[in-house]
């Protein structure tokens, strides 16, 4: 793992236990969906939370952070609590949109968290507002706005990519290139090859690749990305490669990945990568990592219980929030 | 015969499409390998190869705009959108490009395009994905809308859409593709623009389409039991609307109960209680009544989605309320 920023005990350890969270929430939603506690459509980030915690911790408290349905690692890694999400997943009133929402559209107003987009490529025209606001009130934030591989062959993200350089505006597109869209390889619907960044080059948009699966090597290009946005450059395209290690959603038979392919990118599991970082360059002892494991298991057991335990939205609330 | 699904109904009525017309081409997004998303197109790819059964980027603008393309050009191209939520990103070409060729060319043109597409709610998905739009298109000048509620009629309607001339949107319930039925072997085709009435009933007219229909016919069995015979109608297609049929049975039971999944302020209910008016006024004995979707965006939460959503409760409610039957 290359480091440029120089790093500390609490920050290395802050940012594993932020990924083995998202990990260990992802697998208990999963159970959850398996009991029929959760239920719709379940797309879960095992795989990829080296981006989420790599990227978004690096974020302002007024950056807005944008993303599509697979929305759990954004969401937590922006601080969204755990056991709100879980509520929402559940479909509680306590969730982070009283239930309405569910697992595809989770949002926070107050952490600028504008949700998840469950429209392939809808939230890219919505990131390139967001900057277009901050630019015109000559604000620092930028919009951090991540997509999926499949987003590439949308309209909108041309539309958005073109108006962002054009108006030079503070957008971080973030694509998380986990190779497949669905049951489709990139290869077979994308036709500008493998060396996807370079999509931006069309644009006149700066771009750069990074291991998706190496948080470290994320969160030092996030925080390039960033600088050249808030100097008004205007914005810049990150394209990260990974890999989920589960199917599309949680009703995906899978059929269309050979175990070869899976076993390829094992090795690569940004999570067990980082363990190991932090034990092996001492950056935290066996029991310091035992530690954080131990209270984000309680915390995600806590969060179960209190999704559980909360009640229902109330009847009436079907017509409450159509207007504001 | 034989039983069915309406997913299998659907997967012989495309085998059957690319086996009789070497024009006939299929695309979408993960149709072909993946074996589509509701799996209506599994094993298709696999026996008439990628290039007439195409997987395509999530692009629906494109996939039916070179639909579009290739049905002027002479091809009978059949494109599925994985879910008419999605639809939204290929409206202008379905409204503004397929809708109006033939008009705009003062009738030279032909765009001979079958849009399948998955519609309805009840599935626990949110907001973006449990919409019926099929009323809206039906609101749409040079359009056909279609919406099948049983095995026979997905494969009757779907035969009389390749052989109609125009652009059909072929709206299918994602919660029906397990319904059962019997469907004839040999060949039949039920005609678009022709309801039929799916049970006889003197008292009152329950009118509705694709899942809805099953509701009504559950209503319809509940009112039974005590005594109150209903006529339900199905309409199996939106556009052509046969308000003949419609008209004819309430003039017969004078009263008319409308059922759709839609919401209350859009989808052909409104449409449907108009054209009652005007042809049945003076046989009625009450207003029309409307049971339909909830005006609001569908939440995540079942209890809540389901309380916005008709079901047979819904319907003997309003018919015991409104006709005190
Ligand atoms: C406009 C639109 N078309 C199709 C879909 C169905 N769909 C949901 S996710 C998905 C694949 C998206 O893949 P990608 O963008 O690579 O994101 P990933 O799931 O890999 O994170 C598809 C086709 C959708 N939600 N929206
Ligand atoms: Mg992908």
């Amino acid at each position: 793992m290359k480091v440029k920023e120089k790093l500390s005990k609490e920050l290395v350890a802050q940012l594993y236990r932020q990924m083995f969270l998202i990990r260990r929430f992802e697998e208990k939603s999963a159970q959850m969906y398996m009991l029929g506690k959760i239920r719709g459509f379940l797309h879960l980030y095992i795989g990829e939370e080296a981006i989420a915690v790599g990227s978004i911790p690096v974020l302002q408290p007024e950056d807005y952070v944008v993303t599509h349905y697979r929305d759990h690692g954004h969401a937590l890694a922006r601080g969204i609590a755990p056991k709100v999400v879980m509520a929402e997943l559940f479909g509680k009133v306590t969730g982070s949109s009283k239930g309405k929402g569910g697992s595809m559209h989770l949002f926070d107003r107050r952490l600028n968290f504008m949700g998840g987009y469950a429209i392939v490529g809808g939230q890219l025209p919505v990131a390139v507002g967001l900057a277009l606001a901050s630019k015109l009130r000559a604000e620092k934030s930028v919009a951090l706005c991540f997509f999926g591989d499949g987003a590439l062959n949308q309209g909108e993200f041309h539309e958005s990519m073109n108006l962002a350089s054009l108006w030079k505006l503070p957008v971080l597109f973030f694509l998380e290139n986990n190779l497949y869209g669905m049951g489709s390889h990139i290869d077979r619907t994308f036709a500008g090859g493998r060396e996807v960044h370079r999509a931006a080059d069309h644009y006149r948009m700066a771009a750069r690749r990074v291991d998706g699966m190496d948080i470290l090597a994320v969160r030092d290009t996030t925080q390039e990305a960033l600088e050249w946005c808030r100097s008004g450059k205007g914005p810049y395209f990150i394209e990260a490669e990974t890999y989920r290690f589960r199917g599309h959603s949680m009703a995906d038979p899978e059929e269309y990945r050979d175990k070869e392919e899976e076993a390829l990118w094992r090795p690569r599991d940004p999570l067990s990568n980082f363990r190991r970082f932090l034990t092996e360059e001492g950056w935290a002892g066996q029991g310091e990592v035992e530690m954080i494991e131990g209270e984000v298991e309680r915390e995600i057991e806590e969060a179960v219980r209190f999704a559980e335990e909360s009640p229902e939205p109330p009847p009436e609330t079907l017509v409450e929030d159509i207007y504001a | 015969m034989a039983e069915l699904t309406l997913r299998e109904a659907l997967n012989r009525a495309l085998k059957e499409a690319l086996e009789r017309d070497p024009g006939v081409f299929l695309m979408g997004e993960d149709i072909g390998a993946y074996g589509g998303a509701y799996a209506v197109t599994r094993g298709l790819w696999k026996q008439y190869g990628p290039e007439r059964v195409r997987d395509t980027p999530i692009s629906e603008a494109v996939i039916v705009g070179a639909g579009i393309g290739a049905a002027l050009a002479g091809m009978r191209p059949i494109v599925e959108l994985m879910t008419i939520n999605f639809s939204l990103l290929a409206a202008d070409q379905i409204v503004n490009t397929a809708a109006k060729l033939h008009y705009m060319s003062g009738g030279q043109l032909e765009v001979p395009l079958l849009i399948r597409t998955v519609t309805g709610g009840g599935g626990q998905l949110g907001a973006t994905h449990s919409q019926s739009f099929e009323g809206w298109y039906a609101t749409v000048p040079g359009l056909r809308v279609v919406a099948p509620a049983t095995p026979y009629d997905a494969l009757g309607l779907f035969r009389a859409c390749l052989k109609d001339r125009n652009t059909v949107i072929f709206a299918e319930h994602a919660l029906l593709y397990g319904v059962r039925g019997q469907v004839p072997d040999e060949y039949y085709e039920v005609p678009l623009g022709l309801a039929e009435v799916k049970r006889q009933g003197s008292h009152l007219t329950i009118v509705a389409y694709s899942r809805m229909v099953h509701i009504a016919l559950a209503a319809a069995e509940q009112l039974a039991r005590r005594g109150v015979e209903s006529e339900v109608i199905d309409l199996r297609t939106l556009r052509p609307l046969d308000t003949e049929a419609v008209v004819n049975s309430v003039r017969k039971t004078h009263r008319a109960v409308i059922v759709e999944e839609g919401w209350q302020s859009g989808g052909i209910g409104p449409l449907l209680a108009l054209l009652i008016q005007e042809q049945a006024f003076d046989h009625l004995d009450g207003p029309v009544v409307r049971v339909a979707g909830a005006d609001a965006p569908a939440p995540y939460n079942g209890r809540l989605e389901r309380s916005g959503i008709p079901n047979e409760d819904a319907v003997v409610k309003a018919v015991e309320s409104r006709f005190g039957l």
